[in-house]
Parts: structure tokens; sequence; C-alpha cells
């Protein structure tokens, strides 16, 4: 009754082409923005802002990141919490070692490197696919955790492996408080979703998904895979790169090579699994039930005040936490972001379906 | 989905949300209960939080210390009625050992009660590493005695990290200490090897700084055997040792990592009285997994052996007889539940001391930080609470936030651990001074922090 779009005519390519084409998409938007900028900020407790949605900013920047690669290309990466890792220490010896630049320009470069190191181990995808792939992209992951852990230049010498770092800076403001981070993650979160989003709608995006479709029908109409695949890699890796730089610096602020090990890689392949692959949307709803879902659940028992120990509280939290992934896959096996789809279509036939 | 199967999994999802809801209203008419039975205090709350782990990989040890540090709290409520009549209260929160979880429990934590967390003990070095940023912020102590950064004894630039009683290079140093007086003289050690088979984390990468510093005085060679978390695959370590034939193995090892060391030395055939643990790798939970293979391994000792005193008698008569108990007993008077206490112990008389300066009120963290500050627990404080034979003096100060750190050996007879006798060992400051200054400058200079200044703050 509310959502339909009836009425609502394209009379200009530009209408016709704008992202969101339904006005009550766009009115929605508008609000989730203003609530997201105006609202939040005000009710947001600290534990909020630190525990949860300043991770979850930075991790759905990551999965959009991997949802490039896996979602849109097709090709499977068990390694891209590595490619977090060489974000974080590029942008650390940046830092350390040239302390004049901005920390915009930091963040760009630290990206930029981690898609040279993402389009080096992206290579292996041109001969093999699937399973396959994903094992070779194992490599990516346990170099790196080698890398940085042995070789101390990397730490800048740490004694034990643990690098810090002082509060960002951009332009004389010092992101150091909750809301100001929260605030700084969610301005660069929208312009690298909004990069992503007009990406996957341009001819590089569709080639992605040619290849991903078909990769021998998409050679045939003369898509050349070698592009397609390492555009993907190298544009995922400076996603990942930038987030890893984040998580590093905004959400962390001293961090070890174990904070991006293999569990982070599987988390992030949950995410967009779970969310939605090929799905813009999909990364933020499988970063949020990956990164929430447990710790809200862990605190469930003791909300409702039932008395039990917290070691029963986090078994159960695993418990219920497997529990739900396997129900959610099973209700709908392309993730949270298709059950919105879903969600949407009834939407619009509401009060009267066929 | 079929439509039947769609009702029976709303009719399934209404059931356990009624069981729950039931559960949750007579939980909180219990909880309402029991307040109106206790009587209102009149002091106020202090608030502790309590980071444990009693699942996961870590679990052995996590379970024995987090009892240890709970009765203890109830002690100091059932006896002497809190502390100076404020009440103790407190949560617990599993950090299963994760780095990520414990940031989140301490972000949980942090807020709550009347006045705020107390001080925290992350209970693990990663942890540890995470907070220490974020102290800075909130102002809230964290106490990491025995364990956390080793440079966090300059009170100037950690200004709110307490490693009391001793740090990995402490512990480094008595080992090294300790062989050198086996074999006649530390200048003896030149030419013999010692390897470090550690947990390859910021835990077991501490200590490693002050060995290299150890062999370039001394002229041994130091073999670095990293163990990849949780520590239950160390077949590739242990070849290395067969190869390498080290004179000296130094175990660095946490939860199951410990054990399975053992048990991989039993099958390697290297001796366990050439093995020696870190304070973290000498605890029962260690050695039993080994079973007779763990005989003749010896671990540093140091605030708490194994054992009972005086105050496990006043624990047992004030909270295990009443059934008020943590964990069934589980792990009492062990290595790792003393420590717990002692711990426990720690900050309860940090708040005690802070109330002299700032009254008999809730106190916030940053208010017990003074308390932290000017701890002077001597031998006859020591013997009233209790503690005697579990403790060491403590004294701290704004610069010294460690206080002294003395240790001793004992080794596994099979049974228990027995103290070596005549075995008292002082870290040697005159290495360990020159290396903390240069780690706290530099990270106050990553930071880019402001020392404190000490004399300032005394005036």
């Amino acid at each position: 009754m509310f959502y339909r779009e009836n009425g609502q005519f394209k009379s200009s390519y530009a209408s016709d082409q704008q992202m969101l084409p339904i006005l009550q998409d766009r009115l929605f938007m508008a609000g989730l923005l203003v609530i997201a900028f105006a609202a939040v900020p005000f009710f947001a407790t600290d534990y909020l802002f630190l525990s949860l949605l300043i991770p979850f900013l930075i991790l759905a920047l990551a999965a959009i990141g991997l949802n490039l690669v896996v979602g849109y290309c097709g090709q499977i990466s068990l390694g891209h919490a590595a490619f977090m890792a060489v974000g974080a220490y590029a942008a650390y010896n940046l830092v350390l070692r040239l302390p004049q630049l901005n920390f915009l320009v930091v963040l760009v470069l630290a990206g930029l490197i981690a898609a040279a190191v993402g389009l080096v181990f992206g290579i292996p995808s041109l001969r093999i696919k699937g399973l396959y792939l994903g094992v070779a992209t194992l490599a990516a992951q346990f170099f790196m955790d080698w890398l940085f852990a042995r070789v101390k230049w990397f730490t800048n010498y740490a004694h034990s492996g643990s690098v810090q770092t002082a509060p960002v800076e951009v332009f004389g403001w010092i992101v150091d408080t909750p809301v100001e981070k929260y605030l700084f993650l969610l301005v660069v979160l929208i312009v690298f979703t909004l990069i992503a989003k007009n990406l996957v709608r341009s001819h590089i995006g569709r080639e992605w998904m040619a290849i991903r479709d078909m990769d021998v029908a998409a050679e045939v109409i003369g898509i050349r895979p070698v592009y397609a695949k390492l555009t993907a890699f190298a544009v995922s890796s400076f996603y990942v790169g930038v987030a890893g730089a984040l998580w590093g610096f905004v959400h962390l602020g001293s961090w070890e090579p174990l904070a991006f090990s293999l569990t982070l890689s599987l988390n992030l392949l949950f995410m967009i699994i779970i969310g939605g692959m090929g799905s813009l949307l999909g990364s933020y709803f499988g970063a949020a039930f990956i990164l929430m879902l447990p710790i809200l659940l862990n605190q469930v028992p003791a909300m409702l005040g039932v008395p039990i120990s917290t070691a029963m509280a986090s078994h159960l939290e695993f418990m219920i936490f497997g529990a739900l992934i396997v129900f959610f896959l099973i209700v709908e096996p392309h993730g949270l972001a298709r059950l919105w789809a879903i969600g949407k279509e009834k939407l619009r036939l509401w009060p009267f379906p066929h | 989905m079929k439509q039947g199967a769609k009702r029976a999994v709303l009719a399934v999802s209404v059931a356990v949300a009624a069981v729950f809801g039931s559960t949750a209203a007579l939980a909180q008419a219990k909880k309402a209960e029991a307040k109106k039975m206790e009587a209102p205090s009149k002091g106020g709350e202090q608030f502790f939080p309590v980071l444990s782990y009693r699942t996961g990989a870590y679990a052995p040890n996590g379970v024995p210390f987090a009892n240890g540090f709970v009765d203890y709290l109830k002690l100091v409520n059932a006896r002497d009625g809190g502390i100076n009549g404020i009440k103790i209260t407190w949560e617990e929160c599993e950090t299963g050992y994760a780095t990520d979880r414990g940031v989140e429990c301490y972000e949980r934590l942090k807020g709550k009660g009347p006045t705020g967390a107390t001080a925290f003990h992350p209970l693990s070095t990663g942890i540890t590493f995470a907070v220490t940023d974020k102290s800075f912020v909130d102002k809230i102590p964290i106490i990491t005695f025995g364990y956390g950064r080793a440079d966090s004894v300059d009170g100037t630039v950690f200004g709110w990290n307490f490693p009391l009683g001793g740090t990995y290079w402490d512990a480094a140093d008595m080992l090294v200490q300790h062989i050198g007086k086996k074999e006649g003289g530390l200048d003896k050690l030149k030419g013999k090897k010692i390897a470090l088979v550690y947990h390859d984390s910021p835990y077991g990468k501490e200590p490693i700084a002050l060995l290299q510093e150890r062999a370039k005085m001394h002229g041994y060679e130091l073999l670095l055997l990293p163990v990849t978390h949780p520590g239950v695959e160390q077949k590739a370590t242990w070849l290395q040792v067969r190869q390498q034939r080290p004179d000296y193995v130094f175990l660095w090892g946490w939860g199951v990592m410990n054990s399975t060391s053992i048990k991989e030395a039993v099958a390697t055939g290297y001796p366990r009285e050439k093995m020696y643990g870190v304070w973290w790798s000498g605890a029962e939970p260690d050695v039993t997994p080994a079973g007779d293979g763990a005989k003749g391994y010896s671990a540093l000792v140091f605030l708490a052996p194994a054992g009972t005193g005086a105050v496990h008698k006043d624990i047992v008569k004030y909270v295990h007889d009443k059934g008020q108990g943590t964990g069934n007993k589980e792990g009492f008077g062990e290595v790792l539940y003393n420590r717990g206490m002692v711990g426990a112990m720690m900050t309860v008389e940090a708040v005690k001391r802070a109330q002299i300066k700032h009254g008999k009120k809730p106190l916030k963290g940053e208010e017990v930080r003074w308390g932290l500050e000017n701890m002077a627990l001597d031998n006859a404080a020591i013997k009233r609470l209790g503690f005697e034979g579990f403790m060491t003096p403590i004294s701290t100060s704004c610069v010294d936030h460690r206080g002294d750190s003395v240790a001793g050996i004992h080794t596994w007879d099979g049974k228990r651990w027995v103290i070596e006798k005549g075995t008292t060992l002082v870290a040697d400051s005159t290495i360990i001074k020159p290396m903390i200054r240069a780690s706290a400058e530099k990270y106050a200079a990553e930071k880019k922090l402001v020392k404190r200044d000490c004399a300032k703050e005394a005036g």
C-alpha cells in the first residue's frame, strides 16, 4: 500500500539510472542517514559505540571488499584478513616513517599497497578455480602472518611484536572520542559504499559478474578474464586494506599479528555468505550478524536475570549462534539480503497478494 | 518452506520464548527476595570487574584463578562486611582469552556500579596491550601482576598500568641467574644453548628482549621456538629441540600448551630437570595431565605458592561452609587459586589505602590509582591478612609501578609442588632499568604521550 511505485515515471536517462529508482527507497535511505548522523550520536552509549558500532562499520567495509571479489567476481578467497594486515601495517609504517602525511593520504596509500599485494596473490586465480583457488589464497594468509610476526622491521622492532598508534588526526581534527570515531568511520564507509555501488553498476562490475556466471561465455563475448579477475582482486584488496588500516588505527589502537588471523578471514567469508553474496546490502547485514549477534547473545541471560555462570552463557552463545546460522541458511540460502528483497516484494503487494 | 513446517517453527519459537520468559520472571522474583533479605548496605558499593575465562583452551588455568579471585571478594564481604563498610559487588565476563572479547568485556564492565570499575585484571598479556591504550582516556587502573607489558613499570609513561610484583623481564632474568648459579657462575654460561619455547603472542614474546640482552653479556646461544595458539601441536618445535640439544629449555606457555610441552619433552626424551617454566607455567593443571612424566620439572614461583594458610581457613569458614564457594572448591589451595586470591587481595588493599586519602565511600578508578601507587604491604600487614607465606612485601610509588620482585623455584615431585629451600631470586635492575626506560620512551613517542610529572603530583 505504502511501498508502491505507481505514478513514478522516469522521463530522463538520469532518473532511469539513479541508484535508488523508487521514491520510498530514497526516503528510507535519507531517513536512515539522518538517524545515523543525527540521532545515534546522541543516544548511543560508549559501550555501544566502542564494542558494536565502530567494529561493525569497519567490518562492513571489509565485507564489501571481500564481496567484490567473491560475490561479484566469483573468486573464492580464504585469506582476506592478510590484506587487512597489509593495510594496517602499511599505514603504521607510513605514519611512523613519514609523519607529515595526512591520514587520509595514508589511508589511500595503505589501500594501494594492499591492492598491489592482492594483485600478486590474485595471479593463481588465472589458472585455478573454485575450492582450489580458495586453498591457494590461504597462502596469502599464512605468508602475511609469518611476515609480520617474524620480520621485525614492519613492527619497528617492538619487543613483543605488538605495535601501537597515536589517535588519528585529519586536518587538525583529532579523532579520539567514541562519537568522533563513529562519525569519521561513517563518512568513510558511505564514500566507499557509493564508489562500490557505482563500480558494480559500471562496465567493470558487469565484467566481473559475467566472469562469475560463466567464464567461458564471458571470454567469448570479449571479456578478458585476466583483466577482470585481477581488477577484482586489486579493488577488493584495496577496500580490505583500507578497512585493515582503520581497524588498527581507529578501533584497536594497538595490535599484534594475531589480530588478523585466519579466524578473521573466515569470519569475513561467513559475513558475506550469511549476508548475501553479490550484494552490498548483504555485506552490512552479514557484518552485523557475525559481529553483534554473539555479543548480544552472551548478554541475554544476564539481561533476563537468569542466574547462570559465564561459562554456561558462552557455551549457550556458541550453540544458539550456530543454530541460527544453520536456520538462516536453510530458510534462505542466498542470505539475509535476499530475505530483505523478498520482504520488499511482499510489501509491494500488501495488503492484496494474488 | 511448507505452511505446516512454518507453523511448527513458529510454535517452537513461541514455546522457547515462553520458557525463557518464565525462568526470567522466576529469577527476578528470587532476586527481589534475596535483596529484601540482605540488609541494605549503608556505605554504598564498590564494583569489581572480573575478566575471566572458564571456556576454551585456557580454561584449565583460568577457572582456578577466577575462583580464587571471586572467593576472596566473597570473604571480604562475609567476614569484614566489605571494605570499611563498603560492600563489594562484582560481575564476571567471559573473555575466552581472546583479545577482542576481552576488550568488549572491558567496555561492558568499565561503567558499572555507582562509581565505575575499580581496577581491571585482564589476565592476558594480549588484552593488557589492547586496554592499556584505553586506560589513558578511561582513567581506570590495570593491574597485571606478574604479566603484561614489561616496560609498564615506568609509571611516568604508563600512568595506569600496575605490573605489581614482577614482569616477564624480571622472570627471564631470574631464570638466567638461577641456571647460572647451578652451572657455578654466570660466566659458565658461555657457549651454552638455551631454548625458549614460547606461546607465539605478546605474552611469550615479552621475555625475548631480555634473554637477548643477557645472551650478549654471557655469550650463550638463544634458540627461539615459537608455538602457535593454542599450543596443542608442538611436534615441530620439539623436533628442533631434539636436533639442537639445548642445555636448558625455558617454557613460556599458558593453558594446554604447558602440559603438551611437558608431554612432548617426555616423548623427545628431553630431561625435565633441565626445563624451567615461567611462573605461569608452574601450576597443577600444567603438570597433572603429563602424569609421572612431569616429575622433576621446575618453574618459577612468585606470590602464592600452592598450599593453604590462615586466609584459606577463613574462606572455608565464611564462604565454602556456607555453600557460597565458587566452583565446588575446584583447585582450592592450588597455585592459580591462591594467585587469584592474592590478586583480589591486592586490589582490595589498594582500595583500602585509597580510602585513607579519599574517604570511606565508593571510589572511582582514578582515586583507586592513588592507593595502588602508594601501596605499602609489609610483612606485618601480610600476616594480619592471613597471607603469610603467600606473598612478599610490596611497596610502590608514582614512578615505580611494580614494587619489589622476588621469586623462588618450585619443582613438581609427581604429587605436589615442592619449593626449593634457600633459593631467593631477585632480578638485576641494572640490566632491566635501562631497557624499561628505552622501551617506555619509545611508547610515549609513538603514542605522542605527555609524561606525568610525579614530583609535581606529590606536591
